[in-house]
């Protein structure tokens, strides 16, 4: 095994898993914003339930999104100090943007609404609930512009020593790149908090409110809260829709590689057909023995827009890309065994097949989830079977899935290369994997850090699923005290907790 | 001038920012093992720094993300030379983040001691290993003409860098406790004023140390000059910590910890890490620092973040300004 292999599963395993905390919380913090609101405009005591209730789940997966990305900073200095070195003039500036302009503002304004209850007016904790959430959004975006920038360079120059060199910023924050991923990722995390939504309220509603009335406060909460994540799920996962397609469509011109590889397509068609599932030995790099079952042209019109176009398959592109790019690995000592090798430039195929087709399929599941989950409610209706909360409840897992693999597909799809070639940007300014990692770093030392950081995450995974457990199931009665449902008439919210009358004691702490 | 030198500067304001703010989060941390007697008391400590923590933490993500950006073959050659210390401060982060928000959680003495645990190993640890790397970046690593680090990791403990680590830890422990004599009330506050009194000498002592080593060892006369106010604004915490004067005794651990940073960033300057294997193969402020249109982008972000995180972060500090003792802890409560 060699510190290349060490690198990339350590990048690998703390991205997915820093990934799987992140849009629940972008997701949640703007759902209970939302709600917030409306608790605020309207006074109906059911929306503080849900505000504080999502708020607390919401809580205890921030904390462990925080904790896990501050591991991704250091990382590139730690594991990939080459590439730092190469392209910091660059990527540096959007990590450095998102700690001053979102993190900041993220943390010292959530903390604010943990505690402020009862210390601010309900304008201004309002208002730092938004601030939060708007910080997370503006994090997303950041972060999603130094990605987009690994996988389309622009705004950059080659400088005297030979780096990339940042020449505007405005290209790198308007990356056509970044305009795709940001809003395919937003609405991924709101279709995470919408099928987490549905399907805890789904199991409140089939365990406690089989013969509930309508007007069971109780009741209403998780039949709102349903209602509320059904449409949000569905609204997100159309805007997932739209932009992967026009994400895809950016992709065939800026790499094509990774979109030949996502369908398998050695030979180029025209018109070119999606392949709906493979049959035969993918691992074959150059995908001799593949037959799919496919739907005539869609790729065609996935790529370009029509019917007809040609798409480029991988024996086409492998010989344009070592013509333009090179055919061997340099001869250098740190690149071990690849040290003046053949570069391949075909990606893993069944990572990126499965991985982009796993990433729709859960998609869709998720989607029509959410729908039916509209449907089953209408009008003040609960849903009669009996599978609907067990199914609503596994279907959580499904959009957490589907992020998971979008971004496995999106960056093994990526290989060889850290920093992807722009077939119209400066020539030069691309890098192998292989070169990014850093070479004084022993291999026992990368190995230290991949096995006690995936032992600490796996063990703060089991304790973090055993809380929000906990929490989603203790319901509404977990968060605030009964009766929450009627608060005396002269009351702001912090007075639905009977301890607020000491104006001493804390209305939150510890 | 220069748009580098700006940077150098910033980014030593920012480790300032951070070493000063969760230095004394860091503090409280070690106290709930050290100098607590019950689970209220416990509390109590853990909700004085509730609120800042977290936005305390900031400090650092952005001192390390701004080296990205100004000084990236800085920031490349500290974080992959300085490996190991830099993953057991992240373990530690990893763990505290998450305990303070867990350890409440559950109403169990056995989770809650566990979490308490996490809660002191996690505020021990990134203090040392931080006055660690920070020490070593300033004293210089073994490094090559690439910034590569040559020999191992047992190459990096020196005397200076373990005298850099047990001054954060100390500096953290004393500041913790002044903080929680000027947050808290009740019989804690007594407590730690005694505390802070008894062993505040004795907890400066490294740092003293420290200080004396780099004056010696890289110093100019300017810097000997700011070592002076160091010791000067040490030695009066310690007399108005002693009288009860606990507010101005913390604001002088921070004019100390500044003189501090000053003479050890001043004698780094103008490299941003030495090497002990060939002069030649110095990182410079000037070499390590990334193009002028960068630094230019990023001092404006700069001119407008910093002033604006400062105001929302000091008024979030006067929101939460009260004194907090066991009287204003709420029962547990827990599904």
């Amino acid at each position: 095994m060699e510190i290349l292999d060490v690198a990339r599963w350590q990048f690998g395993i703390t991205t997915v898993y820093h990934f799987l905390m992140v849009p629940l919380t972008i997701g949640l913090a703007l759902l209970v914003a939302i709600m917030q609101t409306i608790w605020h405009r309207t006074g109906d005591p059911k929306y503080l339930a849900m505000t504080k209730f999502w708020g607390k789940l919401m809580l205890i997966n921030f904390a462990m999104g925080v904790v896990t990305g501050i591991v991704q900073e250091f990382q590139f200095g730690m594991n990939w100090s080459a590439y730092s070195r190469f392209v910091g003039d660059v990527f540096g500036a959007p990590l450095a943007m998102e700690g001053l302009v979102a993190f900041f503002v993220e943390s010292t304004f959530l903390g604010l609404w943990i505690f402020g209850w009862d210390r601010v007016s309900k304008r201004v904790h309002l208002a730092s609930i938004w601030a939060a959430a708007l910080a997370t959004v503006a994090s997303a975006y950041f972060i999603l512009a130094a990605n987009s920038w690994m996988q389309h360079p622009v705004g950059v120059e080659i400088g005297p020593d030979g780096d990339p060199q940042l020449n505007s910023i405005w290209a790198l924050l308007t990356n056509s790149t970044v305009l795709a991923a940001f809003p395919h990722t937003l609405a991924g995390s709101l279709a995470v908090a919408g099928t987490v939504l549905i399907g805890i309220s789904a199991w409140h509603l089939a365990r406690r409110h089989r013969h509930s009335p309508v007007d069971d406060p109780d009741r209403q909460v998780w039949h709102t809260s349903l209602r509320f994540g059904g449409w949000v799920g569905v609204a997100a996962f159309a805007a997932v829709a739209v932009s992967g397609d026009f994400q895809a469509k950016l992709m065939f011109d800026q790499q094509p590689m990774k979109m030949a590889a996502a369908e398998a397509l050695c030979e180029s068609e025209e018109p070119a057909g999606f392949s709906i599932f493979a049959i035969g030995d993918l691992s074959d790099p150059h995908c001799g023995n593949v037959s799919s079952v496919t739907v005539p042209a869609l790729l065609s019109f996935l790529a370009e827009g029509d019917f007809e176009s040609e798409v480029q398959g991988i024996e086409e592109l492998v010989p344009a890309y070592q013509e333009k790019y090179g055919s061997h690995y340099p001869v250098d000592e740190r690149l071990g065994e690849l040290s003046g090798m053949p570069i391949d430039y075909v990606p893993s195929l069944p990572v990126t097949y499965w991985g982009f087709r796993l990433m729709i399929g859960f998609g869709v599941v998720a989607a029509l989830g959410a729908a039916a989950g509209l449907w089953l409610t209408r009008g003040g209706r609960l849903p009669k079977g009996r599978w609907f909360a067990p199914v609503a409840l596994a279907s959580i897992a499904t959009p957490f899935l589907a992020n998971s693999f979008g971004w496995i597909f999106t960056e093994m799809g990526r290989q060889p290369f850290v920093v992807v070639p722009n077939p119209t940007g400066v020539d030069g300014v691309f890098m192998y994997t292989a070169s990014a990692v850093s070479p004084g770093v022993s291999l026992g030392e990368a190995l230290f850090s991949l096995v006690a950081l995936t032992l600490v995450y796996a063990a703060l995974a089991v304790v973090e699923l055993f809380l929000l457990i906990k929490y989603a199931r203790a319901g509404v009665e977990g968060v605030m005290r009964p009766p929450w449902q009627d608060p005396p008439a002269d009351s702001d919210e912090g007075s639905t907790e009977p301890e607020k009358k000491d104006p001493d004691v804390l209305a939150f702490a510890y | 001038m220069d748009l580098p030198t700006f940077w150098f500067l910033l980014i030593a304001v920012l480790w300032l920012g951070y070493f000063f703010l969760e230095g004394f989060d860091f503090g409280v941390g070690m106290l709930l093992g050290l100098g607590t007697k019950d689970e209220r008391e416990r509390r109590v400590l853990i909700n004085t720094i509730g609120p800042i923590w977290d936005g305390n933490e900031v400090w650092v993500i952005v001192a390390i993300g701004a080296t990205f950006a100004a000084f990236p073959d800085w920031y490349a050659s500290l974080l992959s030379g300085a490996y190991l210390p830099v993953l057991f401060v992240l373990l530690a982060l990893i763990g505290r983040g998450v305990a303070f928000e867990y350890r409440g959680k559950v109403d169990s003495a056995r989770w809650r001691r566990n979490w308490d645990r996490v809660i002191a190993i996690g505020s021990w640890v990134p203090p040392l290993g931080w006055g660690f790397i920070i020490t070593a970046t300033v004293t210089g690593l073994p490094i090559d003409i690439n910034g590569d680090l040559r020999g191992g990791p047992i190459d990096l403990i020196r005397p200076e860098t373990v005298l850099g680590a047990l001054a954060l830890a100390g500096f953290s422990l004393l500041h913790g406790a002044v903080f929680l004599a000027l947050k808290t009330d009740g019989d804690i506050r007594w407590r730690m004023q005694r505390f802070a009194t008894r062993y505040g000498a004795l907890l400066l002592l490294p740092g003293a140390g420290l200080l004396w080593s780099v004056q010696i060892g890289q110093g100019s006369t300017w810097t000997a000059a700011v070592a002076g106010i160091a010791t000067l604004a040490s030695v009066a915490a310690l007399l108005l910590v002693r009288r009860g004067q606990v507010g101005r005794s913390f604001a002088l651990l921070g004019v100390m910890l500044a003189s501090v940073l000053v003479v050890l960033f001043g004698s780094l300057y103008p490299n941003v890490m030495p090497s002990t294997i060939d002069p030649l193969f110095d990182l410079t402020v000037a070499g390590a620092a990334s193009s002028p249109y960068t630094l230019t982008v990023m001092s404006w972000v700069a001119a407008f973040g910093t002033p604006a995180v400062l105001l929302y972060q000091g008024w979030t500090y006067w929101v939460f300004r009260r004194r907090i003792s066991t009287a204003q802890i709420p029962p547990v409560r827990v599904p």
